[in-house]
């Protein structure tokens, strides 16, 4: 007994040191966006300063960069959310033929590695000269992302009670009544949690972007050019904003969870 | 429109748009990059199908070890992360209780912080004089030249941790679904607990690692960022080449033959894989 409870013990410390491990560079990165530097390199500590949080929209093009993502993201999340959620929502109520293929799509676009994604879609648009920029670049996340949505709702879909939409027919609502009433409601939850997904998707990818930004820059995109020379502490405010923002929206939708259950 | 048809129709108008997207950017992207990668001529006198499959011979001659360093990469990597992830995994599902989704709120925390700006952060804690190595150096624990940066081990420790979370998590799920009741039986059957885990925990959690392992690899192996910050200029990737051809030198054929054979050796490993491990349908794992 004692023996299982010392291991038991061990695996949660050990389990406790791989959080650290993962929450590491977030706390570095945290760490120093408080840092006073003066000069142009923000690499070693010399006191804590909140004077970065002021400053934070003094480099235009960064500032740029961080909208673009935005925008990019809320576009991604808005297409690809209903996109995928129809098609989720296709492959979760119906049997019909080409099913199968369309899983296989799915599966394989989820699959692939993203630099191939990235360069083969780059060779289309070389292909037929179309300029790169910022359309380009929603489309590849939208492409990139409607696979995972429409997996996030299938599987939504498919615990659904379907006799509540039959119920709903034999009370006298037509197809678009039962789906605005019955369905949509019931499916929402999958459809918002794929919707998300997408966003954060699109918001943090770097290399089907890469591929495909031409001269537009993403926030990704402009930290990884700004590697060379350094980031700007203003990077590491923006980081932690948006880490903090995620953890806001977690903590909440969890404590709602809980609240409805 | 007759009701039924309407019905039979309904599931073909759903995907329309969404398969009419995924069919345009991604599936006919892929044969345009085939017949790219066998096309011959330059970005400023133009390009024509030739059946060339010089930029095949010449990619891989020419990038071999690039080549074989991202397998052996992404191996290291993926076995890491299977050795690392595995007792976090059954720690969380067997004894994290009621706070289990707290644990994988935590593990997936670096998932909020851009996968660049991560990287980086490494690169700047692991530095020459940095966070880590600089009080080991001033304090006379390591030589004033040693440095982890620009080294495979940089590398690999960078994928291993950019992509632990999509191992753990399989795993977890495959973990948690284990009915204790089997536990219990394999008890009662006098096995004991080192049996009851190699007989019993470990089959059932093999679909989770076998999802974890197609989660990690392929990212893991394409990979060019880990490379490129934290590799330093002899540790290349196949990934750094092909974003290089593509970006910078523009030899399109080439970065496609490159792309291509990439994508080949991907498939063809998770399909060796599927068949060796002979678990269900590769699909049926990944769908669930």
């Amino acid at each position: 007994m004692n023996r299982g409870l010392l291991r038991g013990r061990g695996l949660q410390i050990y389990t406790w040191l791989v959080i650290a491990w993962l929450a590491l560079p977030i706390a570095v990165m945290i760490l120093f966006g408080f840092n006073d530097t003066h000069g142009r390199y923000n690499t070693s500590w010399q006191g804590f300063t909140l004077k970065w949080y002021g400053k934070l929209f003094e480099i235009g093009d960064l500032t740029q960069a961080l909208v673009n993502s935005i925008v990019i993201a809320v576009l991604t999340m808005v297409v690809a959310g209903v996109l995928g959620s129809l098609i989720g929502l296709a492959l979760g109520r119906y049997r019909f033929r080409g099913a199968g293929t369309t899983n296989l799509v799915m599966f394989a676009a989820i699959s692939c590695a993203e630099i191939v994604m990235g360069a083969s879609l780059l060779s289309l648009f070389v292909t037929l000269a179309v300029p790169l920029g910022f359309w380009t670049i929603v489309i590849s996340h939208v492409m990139f992302s409607i696979s995972f949505v429409a997996v996030t709702v299938r599987a939504r879909v498919m615990t659904l009670d379907r006799s509540l939409e039959e119920a709903a027919r034999d009370l006298g609502a037509g197809t678009w009544a039962t789906f605005r009433l019955v369905t949509l409601p019931m499916i929402f939850p999958g459809v918002l949690a794929g919707s998300m997904l997408a966003f954060a998707l699109s918001i943090d990818d770097f290399v089907i972007t890469n591929f495909n930004s031409g001269s537009t820059l993403t926030f990704p995109l402009w930290i990884w050019g700004a590697t060379r020379v350094g980031l700007p502490p203003q990077v590491n405010v923006m980081g932690t904003l948006i880490f903090a923002a995620g953890v806001l929206l977690a903590v909440a939708n969890a404590l709602l969870a809980r609240r409805r259950a | 429109m007759s009701s039924r048809l309407r019905a039979a129709l309904t599931p073909y108008a759903l995907i329309f748009p969404g398969g009419l997207w995924l069919a345009i950017f991604f599936v006919v992207p892929t044969v345009v990059m085939l017949s790219l990668s066998l096309q011959s001529g330059d970005v400023v006198s133009g390009y024509a199908f030739t059946f060339n499959w010089h930029s095949y011979v010449d990619g891989i001659t020419t990038y071999h070890d690039q080549i074989v360093r991202s397998v052996i990469y992404g191996l290291a990597a993926t076995l890491i992360q299977i050795v690392v992830g595995f007792p976090v995994a059954y720690w969380i599902a067997f004894r994290g209780g009621r706070r289990k989704s707290v644990y994988l709120f935590l593990l997936l925390l670096p998932f909020l912080v851009s996968f660049v700006l991560r990287t980086i952060s490494w690169q700047f804690f692991l530095s020459d004089n940095g966070l880590l190595l600089g009080p080991l150096k001033s304090l006379g624990l390591l030589p004033q030249d040693f440095h982890i940066l620009a080294t495979s081990v940089a590398v690999v420790c960078g994928l291993a941790y950019n992509y632990l979370p999509f191992m753990v998590l399989p795993m977890y799920v495959a973990l948690e679904r284990i009915d204790p009741r089997l536990l219990e039986a394999a008890q009662d059957l006098y096995a004991g607990r080192t049996q009851t885990f190699l007989r019993v925990v470990l089959p059932l959690s093999l679909p989770g690692v076998f999802a974890g392992v197609l989660m990690t690899f392929v990212p893991a192996t394409s990979d060019y960022v880990n490379a490129s910050v934290l590799g330093g200029t002899s540790n290349t990737m196949i990934g750094n080449v092909i974003q290089n051809q593509f970006l910078v030198n523009q030899d399109y054929p080439v970065a496609s033959a490159l792309s291509f054979t990439l994508m080949a050796l991907l498939l063809a490993g998770i399909y060796a894989y599927a068949r060796v491990l002979g678990t269900e349908d590769v699909l049926e794992v990944a769908a669930r």
